[in-house]
């Protein structure tokens, strides 16, 4: 247990907790803006009610997510410092900046919109939570402007002697193609979620016949949002995949277990990883030129194998390639699941089939959003930043002794949160809309 | 140049988080003694509802700003202050969490977890920061790779602790006044009593401390060689005596920004105070880190200014309409809304 792998660990603890409640707090936040909106434009007082009732899952979900924020901002610093002193210059920069214009807007406009229904005038109520929507979104362009830059390092240059990076050119960083695709397919990952998330809970209720009309207009405002965005990720996904062919071949050649560099590179659909003899047992499935067309899109396209990467600069193999496939496998069962919801969409309350499997369908996106990061992440070792820094280079010079013990405290304090706030939320969802209230 | 402008502005950010997020964590550590009962209690989580989220994102500002502008000093002082900041975070967490979950469920035995919550989540915080600022003015033991050589013990030396103590007043003075801004009736005389009360041990302390640091650190070298700037720990000074003032007279909206007076002069006392440094290191005077060897380079500083001063200024402007679109006192209507 040396310093190295428990602030790994620490980290993916941290990250991926985060990450259980952003993607929600971005979509949800869209969603309840529309059905606002809705109110506002038509006077229906339903619509109210949704905004306010979706509004409560969504704060406490909201709360949970901006307090395990900050403990990654905090821990570039505490386990990172020698990451934070090299690329503080570029990374550093694009953090503080997602604070100033975005988390100040999220946070101040939320209580606003929470404590603000008497004081302000419908429309004005309205743009608050429009804010928020606003803003989360805009924080995460910050935020993966600065992951991308850890994938695919531009608009720097090493300053020999103080062997740091230092920014030379801050559009590159800010306007490279891959920060872009990055941005979309994570935006339209935490949609899609915060549509199946509210079409779930609506279809638990649709499935009891109770609040029918509250739950179909509901239901109706997610599934096209869920519909759009899960072709739109799998869109991304499909950008992303070549961005990532040409700027980080070993991630390819991991997420794929791709061993021999070859043109015309076949894709097999199922196979089981054997790193240690660097290669791939009971291949099944296999289209020809597969995946050269797939990362590519051109048949003869060359690529690398993960023998022609040196072996310390190979990713994880067997994790990246699983989480891939879980990834794109749950993509594709959205689109269907969307598209089949869209087929049906006047006769809902007479699908209980198809309402119990969406109602199941709830934790599907946030497996695939984990495993997607899983992907980036993991598919990136051993670098911090692609091809200048290795992880093993930028843990702090801290001692064991102080990071086992915050380590378990990650563990169980976000067990116990999860619990609570999953708790809350299930039984709040579980309870349905407030009754309406005489003269209301 | 630059450096400097960003050196100020970093201190200017830290104060406003402190006189912001002060009264929050005020509030939270006064709340077993200040609430006599359940409306009371409801009435002071619900005077920092609307507030206490934009309030924190000042931290998160100021935090990100050391790591953009002073990488070199983010770097040192968080891995060095690891197990302090890490308490800070959790306990940070936890008053997060409290303030909006505890009135989730209609039990008392789940309010009162979620009050302890409240109550440790607010205090460690105020306590812990004034011990890392006072070990920042001190400094601290590391070494020319910026390698810290201590422990958490370390920082709990009398000074650290004594910076934690005057942290913790500033906030309890701040927490009361905002109190008897937002109460009615008992609390609000109760939270005014209060605040009379604890700002003769503010006073105090903040003398202890004012005194203790031309001992424990140099902060004072550059008032006395440059007296003019001597304006600086005046600040403060005179924002106590207001803050009294102000109490005596029942004017609670003038006292609250006295005491505002009083947080951002004392921080902008320490943070001038210790220009050139950030982090002086108490092995040895060429281990320190200084605004000019832990700077981000000209081209960063320069875009982060122009981002900080577009984008500031409007912060500022939204964040005051926030106040003053929630400036009422908080009244039973509020309470018997749905939340809070």
């Amino acid at each position: 247990m040396d310093v190295l792998l428990l602030s790994r660990l620490q980290f993916a603890v941290a990250t991926m907790f985060h990450f259980l409640f952003v993607p929600l707090t971005l979509g949800l936040s869209v969603l309840i803006a529309i059905m606002e909106t809705l109110y506002v434009r038509t006077g229906d007082e339903e619509y109210k009610r949704m905004a306010k009732f979706w509004g409560k899952l969504f704060l406490i979900n909201f709360a949970v997510g901006v307090v395990t924020g900050i403990t990654l901002e905090f821990q570039f610093g505490t386990n990172w410092s020698r990451y934070s002193g090299y690329v503080g210059d570029i990374f550093g920069s694009l953090l503080a900046i997602e604070a100033t214009v975005a988390f100040f807007l999220e946070s101040t406009f939320i209580a606003v919109w929470h404590f603000g229904w008497k004081n302000l005038s419908p429309k004005v109520h309205c743009l608050s939570i429009w804010l928020v929507a606003f803003a989360g979104s805009l924080s995460a362009v910050w935020i993966l402007i600065a992951n991308t830059w850890m994938q695919y390092p531009v608009g720097y240059t090493i300053n020999e002697v103080t062997g740091r990076a230092e920014l030379t050119d801050f559009m590159a960083v800010v306007t490279q193609p891959f920060a872009i695709i990055q941005l979309l397919h994570t935006l339209a990952a935490a949609y899609c979620l915060g549509g199946f998330f509210v079409m779930g809970i609506s279809a638990y209720h649709l499935l009891r016949k109770q609040h029918i009309t509250f739950f179909r207009k509901s239901f109706r405002v997610a599934l096209p949002f869920a519909l759009i965005f899960s072709v739109g990720v799998a869109l991304m996904g499909d950008f992303s995949g070549q961005q990532i062919a040409t700027k980080q071949p070993s991630k390819l050649a991991a997420l794929e277990s791709h061993w021999e560099t070859q043109t015309n590179a076949p894709f097999v659909m199922f196979f089981i990883p054997d790193e240690k003899n660097e290669r791939n047992l009971y291949e099944f499935g296999t289209i020809p030129s597969g995946l050269s067309l797939l990362a590519f899109h051109s048949p003869k396209a060359e690529v690398t194998g993960l023998k022609d990467i040196p072996p310390d600069e190979r990713p994880p193999v067997a994790l990246t390639f699983v989480a891939f496939r879980i990834m794109v496998g749950l993509g594709f069962l959205f689109i269907l699941l969307t598209g089949v919801g869209w087929l049906l969409r006047n006769k809902l309350v007479d699908s209980p089939w198809y309402l119990r499997i969406m109602l199941f369908a709830i934790p599907l996106p946030y497996i695939a959003a984990e495993a997607g990061w899983i992907v980036t992440e993991v598919g990136r070792q051993p670098w911090i930043v692609y091809g200048l820094m290795k992880t093993s280079d930028a843990v702090s010079p801290i001692a064991t002794s102080q990071v086992l013990p915050s380590l378990i405290a990650f563990i169980v304090v976000y067990s116990l949160l999860g619990c609570v706030a999953y708790y809350l939320m299930f039984q709040f969802a579980r309870r349905g809309p407030e009754p309406v209230k005489a003269g209301e | 140049m630059l450096e400097t402008i960003w050196f100020v502005l970093w201190g200017v950010l830290w104060a406003v988080y402190f006189m912001l997020d002060g009264f929050d964590l005020g509030t939270g550590a006064l709340m077993p003694f200040l609430a006599k009962s359940e409306e009371e209690k409801q009435t002071m989580y619900r005077s920092l509802g609307p507030f206490w989220d934009g309030n924190e994102v000042w931290l998160i500002t100021a935090g990100g700003v050391t790591f953009a502008a002073f990488p070199t000093m983010y770097a040192v002082m968080f891995s060095s202050l690891y197990s302090a900041l890490m308490l800070v975070l959790f306990s940070l967490i936890l008053r997060g969490v409290s303030v909006e979950f505890r009135n989730q469920v209609d039990s008392p035995r789940w309010k009162a977890v979620w009050d302890l919550g409240m109550f440790l989540g607010s205090s460690l915080p105020a306590l812990l920061l004034g011990v890392a600022f006072g070990n920042i003015f001190q400094g601290i033991p590391i070494d020319g790779q910026g390698v810290y050589h201590g422990t958490l013990l370390t920082l709990l030396n009398p000074y650290g602790l004594l910076t934690g103590v005057v942290f913790v007043m500033l906030f309890l003075v701040h927490g009361t006044i905002w109190q008897a801004i937002k109460a009615e009736g008992d609390l609000h005389q109760r939270s005014l009593s209060a605040a009379k009360k604890l700002w003769p041990v503010l006073l105090l302390v903040a003398v202890i401390f004012l005194v203790s640091t031309k001992f424990s650190t140099e902060l004072w070298n550059n008032y006395l060689e440059n007296p003019l700037l001597l304006v600086i720990p005046l600040v403060p000074v005179v924002g106590l005596l207001l803050t009294r003032l102000f109490l005596a007279r029942e004017g609670c909206w003038k006292a609250w920004f006295a005491s505002c007076l009083t947080i951002v002069g004392c921080t902008l006392f320490g943070v001038i105070g210790l220009y050139p440094n950030m982090l002086p290191s108490s092995l040895d005077p060429a281990y320190n880190l200084t605004v000019h060897n832990s700077a981000s380079t000209p081209l960063t500083l320069k875009i982060m200014l122009v981002v900080a001063l577009i984008f500031v200024p409007v912060v500022i402007a939204y964040q005051t309409w926030v106040y003053v679109l929630f400036k009422d006192k908080v009244t039973k209507e509020d309470l018997a809304q749905e939340a809070y």
